[in-house]
């Protein structure tokens, strides 16, 4: 392992490094979208036990997914990406019907104007989580030709709040609302939170969101009430097929890899983890999830990276850039004294 | 098949993902590619309603290539069976079976008997009016003489043996039929044929899996028959893994029918007295019946049981136990019956719904709707406020003018319900499993229990009729009532104690449905679940987890009867008593300890070994052979050939539903010559070939529910957090008949039958799929059925769209396949939807008597049909 890093790259211990001293081990988020069912059960769940209001009964027409994306009153958001390539060896059976082309693209344009509308989180308040796209329906490019639909495969993906091992939105709140819990998870003290907003721009995956009645950030705590009572995360104790698994963050990640030699082995070659590499834009994440695609097409930004892997340049910029500066206006007097 | 698990059984698909993650491999066989099938290995898009066609071919390719379990099924399946000379198969009367009347659209059922059983003739009007068949429950009917042997072939060779008229039966489902009818590519078809037969056998068995996507046509329960044809001859039934498997539609909807809310049911299956029983000995003679074989021999024990539950010390062997006291049904007393009676008003006065919508939730709201507004009272129990109590000011019919609020006369007393976190009692899974839950917190203000209501009805009823002295009160005067109770509440407890059985002479429950008698000694509300309450311990409370106790789950909840997990698990080993296979053993005969054994309870009588004989003249229990493991059936066989209990036929037979867009391939009859009609001006039906127009309503309708939402939508309708998650109604389309009809994504468009049109939003998706069928392409639109008019999220009712035609042999409605068109933009509203729907059938040409002439076939003359039909009057 390198060197242990506060602000990028691999962190062994996070919450050590937050000041827990004798803390429980770091625990997790394990989600395996290739048994996901898409019942939503989680985003339920979530609700219930956090008591997060409703947050638009519209529909979105987003293949199932009426919820469009995390935001401050949706700390769980299945995804629903219908495609046309097969899953695995799994087989439609399209071959031989009468169908003609996709309507995958003609779909998601009307969706996307929808998305522009329909109002979700802070949208209004100028703080809506960035824009990644929505869940694109296919890999820009393909499948566009007119010929005949032959394959097709429903993804179904469990988003939630990362808890990345470097947190972009703890590490630029200034009020401390933001914090690091034994766990390793970083949960937002509501009591605390002033409604900067500063964390929503510094969320590299667009999770963070503030409320609009009352401006004020909220996101997943991975149920930190639960964990400390010993209890599970309510969405992972409410998954019927273990799609959601909790546990010590190191158990979850051996897990995920035999998890992903059996699909490779099984013949589903597109399996991927994500957020799962401790060497990635923050570090590696608390919460990491085994694809069936490339991330983008999930709404996952491909290569994210926390603020705070330039803080020491921009610093040393910064430096230097002032000592220029103060260079520049001394030599201005020391000239104008000269003359 | 007819089942989307992961969206409407999701916790219990957690099941199927692990066999998945074990390797075993999923089939989804659905008109539309589903969350199920997005986890199947392999999804087959089917035309709906065509599913007897497609089990046939399978059936046909298993008898074409001696691909069934032969051992098993000579030994276990009444395939040996001789038949009588006078059955004559659909192959001899293009589609119809012997005994057909075409005037009551009914079967005779006497030809299709075993050949050494004599039959009288019996005329099926009657029977079919009280459902008969359905009455026998799991007993099945009467073989007269069954237990003094049949005779029979066991080289299958006979011409007239079951397994030979199987096969002649089934010769023309080829695969090329399979795929004009269904639309499923042959090739196709053959995978699945190939998969199933694979992997059944000694070593290998198959689970079937359906749900209402089965039960809901007018030949549901011979989907299921079809289903059980192929199961028994591939061995897999009474066999770990294998099984068929049908998943109920609510939380208890099991425990409904076991202690049953039916008209023609009393409860564990025992039939309810009709105007021909005079009294006890005539009905128990029906049931038990003489020289039968099997369980249902003790059927005195179990009714006698159930009379001194419900009547105490007033029921006595001298009075027949208070026999009396129970009502006769003389007819069809079905819901859809009933609501049509409604509708004519002067035969039903007073309505009680009990966690039921019928506005929203039953097949042809409208109908439901104008039934409630033509009743002196309604009694409406349910969680919130639904369309059902509220009908008479918010229903589409006010906007139409059907229905005055001013005028309507109905008396709606609404009682809010205490939810199932705040009452205790049992949930009885699809499993037959029986788990206890307790209370969890207080219902809060009005909200009560159904126990603590239908407690207080008794009470009251009682006390104002008390000091009667009309003959007519004493059923309800004498009732015993006697539960204990905690505050003004029965205590739960205590009821399941009295479900499962007391001995009076101890005072203590009984262990099981073996210790009830007949003499009056003992009590018992329901024989079944005997055993529930074993050893005064509340055995569904039971929660020590299969990590402890094997894969069988033998000490969690209690599963009836007599906590066996797989039935008729005698088959799951060989006649000798060995297990089939040592991968597959489940129970088997431990010669030394001279018992049956293993890691499920054997649902065999303990000390019997398998080469016994029963003795001439022998019936009941005792009659029942070593290898007579299908213990429950008359013959204790399993039935591929159903010699009679069916009201349409003996055999599975393809026919096309109600509403078709097409003509039936395989026979001159087109739909189920026995389904029961009703043409009446609310009630019309879309025209099917032969009858002309069916290109008015040119498109195959199915409807379904969501994960997100709970059928009628009272549960979920009502929560922001589920209306959120799936808020509009929609109607999900392909996107070639999109670009046939001119529908785009989320724009609006409505369906249309000859009942009435509905708005929805367009979903476009690769999800439908358009199917060629005899050479022509078949669209089909699917809708979820869970909006109406009150809620967080509101919409037009989906089951206003349906008709009503229902099953003959459980009056089931055909809910799962009609006819309609799809246009874009949105209906008309208020009269002018009237009239819209009016143009449809004239230009449909509809009338009363539209899908009513029912028998195309055999050279009857076509003739309109409606129920209940008595046979024409001698003059």
């Amino acid at each position: 392992m390198t060197q242990d890093n506060s602000f990028y790259g691999p962190l062994s211990d996070p919450a050590g490094n937050a000041g827990h001293t004798d803390h429980p081990p770091r625990v997790g988020f394990f989600t395996d979208t290739s048994v996901c069912i898409g019942c939503k059960a989680c985003e339920v769940a979530c609700k219930e036990w956090n008591a997060i209001p409703e947050d638009g009964i519209d529909l979105l027409g987003m293949s199932f997914d009426n919820t469009g994306m995390l935001g401050a009153s949706s700390w769980r958001h299945v995804a629903f990406v219908e495609q046309q390539r097969p899953l695995g060896r799994q087989d439609a059976g399209l071959a031989d019907l009468p169908v003609g082309p996709s309507s995958t693209q003609e779909t998601a344009e009307v969706v996307a104007d929808a998305l522009e509308v329909a109002k979700r989180g802070g949208g209004d308040l100028g703080t809506a989580p960035v824009d990644l796209g929505f869940p694109s329906f296919d890999l820009p490019g393909a499948g566009t030709g007119a010929e005949a639909r032959t394959e097709f495969r429903w993804l179904m993906s469990s988003d939630v709040c990362k808890h990345c091992t470097h947190a972009g939105c703890l590490d630029v709140c200034p009020t401390g609302a933001l914090f690091r819990t034994e766990f390793g998870t970083v949960v937002v003290q509501p009591d605390i939170c002033n409604g900067c907003g500063y964390c929503v721009s510094g969320c590299p995956y667009g999770v963070i969101d503030r409320r609009p009645d009352d401006g004020r950030a909220w996101k997943c705590t991975m149920c930190y009430d639960r964990l400390r009572d010993g209890m599970e995360p309510a969405c992972a104790k409410a998954c019927p097929t273990d799609s959601i698994q909790y546990g010590p963050l190191d158990e979850l990640r051996e897990r995920a890899d035999r998890r992903l030699a059996q699909l490779h082995e099984a013949g589903v070659t597109e399996a991927q983890l994500y957020g799962r590499d401790p060497d990635d834009g923050v570090g590696g994440d608390g919460a990491f999830f085994l694809l069936l695609d490339d991330p983008e097409v999930y709404g996952f930004p491909p290569d994210p990276v926390v603020p705070t892997r330039d803080l020491m340049s921009m610093w040393k910029h910064a430096g230097v850039a002032a000592s220029a500066l103060l260079a520049a206006s001394a030599a201005v007097f020391l000239g104008g004294a000269r003359r | 098949m007819g089942s989307n698990m992961a969206e409407a059984h999701p916790v219990g698909f957690q099941w199927v993902m692990e066999a998945k993650a074990r390797g075993a491999k999923v089939f989804h066989i659905d008109p539309r590619f589903t969350r199920t099938s997005a986890h199947a290995d392999q999804h087959v898009t089917i035309r709906a309603g065509t599913d007897i066609a497609f089990l046939g071919g399978v059936i046909n390719h298993i008898l074409t290539h001696d691909l069934d379990f032969r051992e098993y099924v000579t030994a276990y399946t009444n395939a040996p069976y001789l038949l009588s000379e006078r059955y004559q198969d659909t192959e001899d009367l293009d589609g119809l079976f012997s005994g057909y009347d075409p005037y009551t659209a009914a079967y005779d059922a006497s030809s299709w008997s075993y050949a050494s059983v004599p039959m009288e003739e019996q005329p099926g009007r009657l029977l079919k009016e009280v459902s008969a068949p359905y009455q026998h429950g799991a007993g099945g009917p009467f073989i007269e003489g069954a237990a003094g042997g049949i005779e029979s072939d066991p080289t299958l060779e006979h011409p007239r043996c079951v397994f030979q008229v199987l096969k002649r039966h089934f010769s023309r489902y080829t695969p090329e039929m399979v795929e004009r009818i269904c639309g499923v590519p042959q090739e196709l078809f053959q995978e699945v044929c190939r998969a199933w037969t694979e992997n059944s056998g000694r070593e290998r068995t198959t689970a079937l899996v359906y749900s209402v996507g089965w039960t809901q046509h007018s030949v549901g329960a011979q989907f299921i028959r079809a289903g059980s044809i192929v199961q028994l001859l591939l061995g897999n039934i009474g066999r770990p893994g294998g099984g068929i498997f049908a998943l109920r539609g609510h939380a208890s909807i099991q425990g409904s029918t076991d202690v049953p809310t039916l008209f023609n049911l009393l409860p564990g299956y025992l039939p309810m007295p009709d105007v021909t029983h005079e009294d006890l000995t005539t009905y128990l003679d029906g049931v038990r019946g003489r020289g039968q074989k099997g369980f249902w021999g003790a059927a005195d024990a179990y009714m006698v049981s159930l009379l001194k539950e419900y009547w105490g010390d007033a029921a006595t062997a001298e009075n027949d136990y208070c026999f009396d006291y129970l009502p006769r049904i003389n007819g069809d007393h079905g819901t859809y019956r009933t609501v049509m009676d409604m509708v004519d008003g002067g035969k039903v006065f007073g309505y009680f719904l009990l966690g039921q919508n019928p506005a929203v939730g039953s097949a042809h709201g409208r109908l439901q709707r104008l039934g409630m507004a033509n009743l002196d009272w309604l009694v409406v129990r349910d969680l919130a406020m639904i369309e059902s109590a509220t009908f008479w000011k918010d229903a589409p019919e006010i906007e139409t003018g059907e229905i005055v609020t001013e005028r309507c006369r109905t008396e709606v007393f609404f009682f809010p319900a205490a939810s199932h976190v705040e009452k205790a009692g049992t949930f009885t899974q699809t499993q037959r499993m029986l788990q206890w839950r307790d209370k969890a917190v207080e219902p809060s203000g009005d909200q009560r229990s159904e126990l603590w209501f239908f407690h207080q009805l008794g009470v009251r009823l009682k006390e104002r009729l008390a000091g009667s002295a009309d003959e007519r009160d004493r059923p309800l005067l004498d009732l015993a009532w006697d539960y204990e109770t905690e505050g003004d509440e029965p205590s739960p407890s205590d009821v399941l104690r009295h479900i499962n059985g007391i001995d009076l002479r101890t005072g203590r429950t009984v262990d099981g449905y073996l210790d009830l008698k007949a003499d009056g000694s003992t009590v018992c509300g329901c024989w079944i679940y005997s055993g529930v309450y074993a050893n005064e311990t509340n055995q569904s409370r039971r929660r020590t987890s299969r990590f402890e106790t094997g894969p069988y789950d033998a000490e969690w909840g209690w599963t009836w009867p007599l906590n066996r997990r797989v039935l008729y698990n005698r088959a799951s080993a060989d006649p000798q008593g060995r297990p089939w296979s040592e991968r597959k053993k489940l129970v088997w005969w431990d010669a030394e300890a001279g018992e049956w054994t293993g890691r499920d309870t054997p649902d065999f009588e303990k000390h019997k070994p398998p080469d016994y004989k029963a003795p001439a003249g022998a019936s009941g229990i005792e009659a029942l052979d070593g290898d007579d493991a299908f213990i429950m059936m008359r013959d204790g066989k399993g039935w591929l050939f159903a010699p009679a209990g069916l009201a349409d036929g003996p055999l599975p037979t393809h026919y096309e539903p109600h509403e078709s867009p097409m003509r039936n391939l395989l026979y001159g009859q087109q739909g189920n010559p026995v389904r029961k009609v009703y043409g009446r001006p609310d009630n019309p039906s879309n025209p099917a070939p032969p009858e002309a127009h069916s290109e008015v309503f040119p498109y195959v309708f199915t409807a379904a529910r969501l994960t997100e939402h709970h059928t009628a939508g009272a549960m979920s309708r009502q929560l922001p957090y589920l209306a959120e998650l799936q808020p509009e109604l929609f109607v999900e389309v392909s996107p070639e008949l999109a670009a046939e009809r001119g529908l785009r994504h989320l724009d609006w468009a409505h369906v249309v039958t000859s009942r009435t049109a509905v708005d929805a939003r367009v979903v476009v998706t690769d999800r439908m799929a358009p199917l060629r069928v005899d050479g022509r392409v078949v669209h089909q639109v699917w809708m979820p059925y869970h909006w109406g008019p009150t809620g967080l999220t509101k919409g037009d009712v989906v089951n206003d769209l349906i008709g009503v035609v229902a099953d003959p042999n459980v009056f089931i409605q055909e809910s799962k396949v009609l006819t309609c068109d799809v246009r874009p933009g949105r209906r008309p509203r208020g009269p002018a939807l009237l009239e819209y729907v009016a143009d449809y059938r004239r230009r449909a040409g509809i009338t009363t008597e539209t899908g009513t002439r029912i028998a195309t076939a055999g050279g009857h003359i076509e003739r309109a049909h409606i129920e209940p039909d008595r046979p024409e009057e001698p003059s």
